[in-house]
């Protein structure tokens, strides 16, 4: 099977001599067994681009087909684990070559002496599909592992056990229609590339929760949607994702830092593991998957990082979980592309970028989706990815084909950010496709009134921007009294409501609850505010009302104490009226 | 290998050749090319296959010829040997001393380009450095292992704010200093002499480390330049335990490197002709900075770049910006004003700031009064550029004191002179002096406890 190289240019080597290669096969490149896949085949020459750094290899060195495609393994391990763009642990790597990553290292993606406590939930004689659930594993204090039987088999439980496995051990034999035994293991493999397949696509209906103000109650994205987050550098990207990583309601997270800083990666390893779950109260590494191929590590398995990403998240989907996807960034796995299809030669389209990017990005967020499995429970793959638009310039190519299949954009702004207001999500820009599908759910789950509160506050909003256009002309104090209420309820909504500070310990997450009475207060001060001024009491004194300082201050009240706190400012905002009135 | 001459070049283009009959060269592998009148220069595979390598040429290629030009292959990539004999003395691009001294011959050999260090290894930076200056200490903190960025513009002082950072950086409540790395690329004499002369000045010469690629050496150096200080700042930090500042300038000049060698290999441009790669390339030296688990020393790196036509959204700082860990911006705008140094602190951004500050490092309203002066500050020249429309006298009595804040804010706390080492303490109560000029109920973002402790509204207005 082995062949040898005959031209390098960068992550590009060209070898012959391998005898019929597949397209995408993976590859090991000369002594060091670089890892490669073949990515063009052409007389006899297959074209493969490398993961590690090729500096040293030489014309002439040996090459290796292992025949299989990029794949991933499949089975207890994974949560908790931090892996490289082509699943390889980070931590084994770290024992292997110490604190700078070597080539050519060669580490099993999971621990397959492990034992683990493996128990059935079929029994011998159950006739079983493809995707069944047939055993249990308890992976982390959050996850329990549903080991399914593979995709394509399907038949007559002849032999399960239960106990002690390595993930390699077959515990359970099935018998196929067509008589052949099938042995199963809790270890599966699956090629990243390929989609792993469903039943049914299903409408969305539910909202990933994600405990950020601007994002549950103005954007709502749904679980097993897509939404994309795209800003200059600065605008806090990471941030956002790191919240949503952080508090939003999913089973489970996977966290694909895909060309970024290696110290973001880090500080998910050092913070995650002393964060408790808001929901359960356990750390959230017990639900978390990192992947992580930062900006100084190969190209080539940058590019491979998001598939490896998604492939992970569909297999947690496939046992009946929501799962989010947070990828950090989109840009730099396009430009990923960009550089292999470059060193290719191929005939570029806007801006470098190959003809295909359009086609790339949609089929990977195409992969999001809330789905009946093929054991036809519900799960869900929510996909969000951030985008880094050069100059923040978002008429680039990624930023608009990645808009064109997104159904939530969070349009960060760079002078919100300059003005530190966190997070830097314009409310005129951004807008969620989600919205009326989720009515309901917030109807029913939050309250009958959300709806109308929700147009509302987004109205004043809208007419700020509109009244502050008026300003820049005739100054402030020309303005109708009823306008400079709507601006003060306005900033309000703004800096009490929209700004959330995601290092404050009481601010950094609010329930729906929490959410809504939070709206509901700001709404209705500013309701008192208009009467008020109906009756002749003049806008500007009303800002220094106590009222106000209760409502700007609510956000750092903790969750218990809520509902008291809102009681009281539902009260001194009612007393508004007497008091003013008695004033004139 | 070894001995072999190769005069087989069949096409000599600007910087590269072309080496037929060469069956086995490596890429990035080095090459000695040698000239008829004996001179050599050293070169770079960039591209190989069965029969012919492209090399790079570091040098210049006037004199090299097709008939009698001879390369050599070295067998190894670029290396540079490394030891703490380095310190004090003043090198070259690639790495050959200038000053006059001897060699270093005693050593490590390391590869120039590094690994990536493994993310499972990294330490996250949190020791605050105090640099006396408090749009970074107060606003912008700097800590140890960050990569953070000087965006300037021609004609800015930023040569003198990165010696200022370098003569007066120091971690709180420690006597321990960094030594320094200087990386000089493709910077004029003056500029040279400038840096020479303050480390001289400041005895800071004994625990530095120099390279310097002037605009008149070959610009090919000035892409090995940065890989050749940053290795040298690894062995320091990570083999002698010290803790280094790297400040490399100018990075807009190894961008135009990078692109006259990607033109000269004529690759596919990406926007404004620079390299669709330069992303991962810029990556590759930035990511060197940092702190590793388990050992005791640590990178700090401070790049300077000038934005072709104060552009922040150029590729250059634009690409920076989004590997680096912030940045500190310099305003035109407050040069002209006369205010040093002239750092926009609105455009300015230290991600790492958090963990470096609070009640263990500085001090607990650290964090709140800093947002406070963000969001009064951006008010107030919110207001200023209203009141060239509408005047000043269409202002609320509240935002008169948004301008006034501005104005202050601009020649007290920006401002200070190019000597002055701040404390963080004196940064910290200047702020609350500044703050007490806007109304107290404005002030949302501090806690009201540390705004019973540390503000200065009854001071100025007498007991409420």
């Amino acid at each position: 099977m082995s062949g040898f190289i005959y031209r390098i240019s960068g992550p590009v080597v060209i070898a012959g001599g391998l005898e019929n290669p597949n397209m995408y096969d993976v590859v090991r490149v000369g002594k060091e067994e670089l890892i490669g896949e073949i990515i063009k085949l052409e007389k006899g020459m297959a074209t493969v681009q490398v993961y590690e750094d090729t500096s040293g290899l030489r014309p002439g060195d040996i090459i290796k087909s292992t025949g299989m495609q990029l794949s991933v393994m499949l089975a207890p391990g994974l949560v908790g684990s931090i892996f490289d763009g082509i699943q390889r642990p980070l931590d084994k790597i770290r024992a292997e070559s110490g604190d700078f990553i070597a080539r050519g290292i060669n580490v099993e993606s999971l621990d397959t002496k492990k034992k683990w406590k493996l128990k059935a939930v079929q029994k011998k004689g159950a006739h079983v599909g493809q995707g069944d659930i047939i055993a249990e594993v308890e992976e982390t204090s959050l996850i329990k592992h549903k080991v399914m039987v593979p995709v394509g088999v399907s038949g007559t439980i002849s032999d399960i056990s239960e106990g002690e496995f390595t993930i390699e051990e077959p515990f359970a034999t099935i018998k196929t229609e067509s008589g052949k035994d099938v042995k199963v293991a809790m270890l599966q493999r699956w090629p990243v590339r390929m989609p792993r397949p469903v039943k049914d696509k299903l409408p969305m209906e539910v909202p990933l929760i994600t405990g950020q103000r601007v994002v549950d109650t103005m954007f709502p994205v749904a679980k097993g949607g897509t939404a994309a987050v795209p800003g200059p550098f600065g605008s806090g990207k990471t941030v956002i994702q790191h919240q949503l990583a952080k508090w939003s309601d999913a089973d489970l997270i996977v966290y694909v830092g895909c060309g970024e800083r290696g110290n973001e990666m880090t500080e998910i390893l050092t913070t995650f593991p002393e964060l408790n779950d808001p929901k359960t109260g356990k750390p959230l590494m017990d639900r978390t998957i990192l992947i992580a191929n930062t900006s100084n590590m190969p190209v080539a398995a940058r590019e491979a990082s998001i598939y490896t990403a998604i492939t992970l998240a569909e297999y947690y989907r496939d046992m009946g979980y929501d799962v989010a996807l947070m990828a950090d960034s989109t840009s730099r796995w396009a430009e990923a592309l960009r550089e292999i299809s470059g060193r290719l030669e191929e005939m570029p389209g806007e801006e470098g970028y190959p003809a295909y990017l359009g086609r790339k990005i949609a089929e990977f967020y195409e992969r999001a989706g809330r789905v009946h499995v093929l054991n036809g429970s519900i799960g869900s793959v929510t996909a969000i990815g951030a985008v880094s638009p050069p100059g923040g310039d978002i008429s680039e190519p990624v930023s608009q084909n990645t808009l064109r299949v997104t159904r939530v954009f969070w349009a960060l702004d760079a002078a919100l950010a300059n003005a530190r207001h966190f997070p830097s999500i314009n409310w005129l820009n951004s807008y969620s496709l989600y919205a009326d599908d989720l009515a309901k759910w917030y109807e029913v789950n939050i309250s009958p009134e959300w709806s109308g509160l929700y147009k509302k506050a987004m109205a004043i909003l809208q007419k700020e921007s509109e009244i502050n256009e008026i300003v820049q002309l005739v100054g402030y104090d020309a303005l109708p009294e009823q306008d400079k209420v709507t601006l003060d309820t306005a900033k309000s909504l703004r800096e009490d409501f929209l700004q959330q500070n995601a290092f404050d310990e009481v601010d950094t997450y609010s329930s729906m609850r929490k959410q809504y009475l939070m709206m509901k207060a700001i709404l209705q001060v500013g309701d008192e505010e208009s009467l008020a001024v109906d009756h002749g009491v003049p806008a500007e004194r009303m800002s220094k009302l106590e009222v106000k300082q209760k409502v700007a201050k609510m956000k750092f009240i903790p969750e218990e104490q809520i509902e008291e706190y809102s009681k009281d400012i539902a009260k001194l905002a009612a007393e508004m009226r007497n008091i003013k009135v008695a004033e004139e | 290998m070894g001995d072999i001459y190769y005069k087989t070049i069949s096409q000599i283009t600007n910087v590269l050749l072309f080496v037929d009959g060469i069956k086995d060269a490596a890429y990035n592998e080095l090459v000695e090319i040698r000239l008829e009148d004996g001179r050599t220069v050293t070169g770079q595979v960039l591209d190989t296959r069965d029969g012919t390598a492209i090399v790079q040429s570091f040098g210049e290629t006037r004199g090299m010829n097709t008939g009698n030009t001879a390369v050599r292959l070295t067998g190894t990539t670029a290396k540079l040997k490394v030891s703490t004999d380095m310190l004090g003395r003043i090198f070259n691009g690639m790495g050959k001393p200038r000053d006059g001294g001897p060699e270093i011959v005693q050593g490590e050999e390391i590869d120039i380009n590094g690994s990536a260090i493994n993310p499972y290894s990294r330490e996250e930076p949190s020791e605050f450095i105090e640099t006396g200056i408090s749009t970074i200490d107060g606003m912008n903190t700097l800590v140890r292992g960050q990569k953070l960025p000087i965006f300037s513009a021609s004609g800015l002082p930023h040569n003198k704010l990165a010696a200022q950072i370098a003569r007066q950086a120091k971690i709180l409540n420690k006597s321990e200093g960094f030594s320094v790395v200087f990386g000089g690329i493709g910077i004029n004499s003056e500029e040279a002499n400038f840096f020479k002369t303050e480390f001289e000045e400041t005895g800071a010469i004994d625990r530095a480390v120099m390279f310097m690629n002037l605009s008149s050496d070959p610009s090919m150096e000035r892409i090995i330049l940065p890989r050749l200080a940053l290795t040298t700042a690894e062995y320091l930090a990570y083999k002698e335990d010290m803790h280094v500042l790297v400040i490399l300038t100018d990075m807009t000049n190894y961008c135009e490197a990078l692109r006259e060698i990607s033109a000269a290999r004529q690759e596919v441009p990406g926007r404004r002709g620079f390299p669709g790669y330069m992303y991962t390339d810029l990556s590759t030296i930035y990511e060197r900075a940092g702190k590793i688990r388990g050992r005791k020393g640590s990178i700090t790196q401070v790049p300077i770049l000038t934005m072709p036509g104060d552009d922040i959204t150029h590729p250059i700082p634009d690409l920076t910006g989004y590997i680096t860990e912030g940045q500190i911006v310099l305003s035109r705008e407050l040069y002209r004003k006369g205010i040093y140094p002239n750092v926009d602190v609105l455009l300015s951004l230290s991600r790492l700031m958090n963990q470096g500050i609070g009640k263990n490092s500085t001090r607990e309203d650290h964090r709140g009064v800093v947002d406070q002066l963000y969001a009064a500050y951006a008010k107030g020249k919110d207001l200023r550029s209203l009141t060239e429309i509408v005047g000043e006298e269409a202002l609320s009595q509240g935002d008169k004191a948004y301008l006034k804040f501005a104005d202050l804010f601009e020649s007290k706390f920006v401002n200070q002179d190019y000597y002055e080492d701040r404390s963080i303490e004196k940064t910290l109560e200047l702020s609350w002096e500044l703050l007490s000029n806007i109304d107290r109920n404005d002030v949302k973002r501090v806690k009201e406890e540390y705004i019973k402790k540390y503000g200065k509204w009854e001071e100025k207005n007498g007991p409420k």
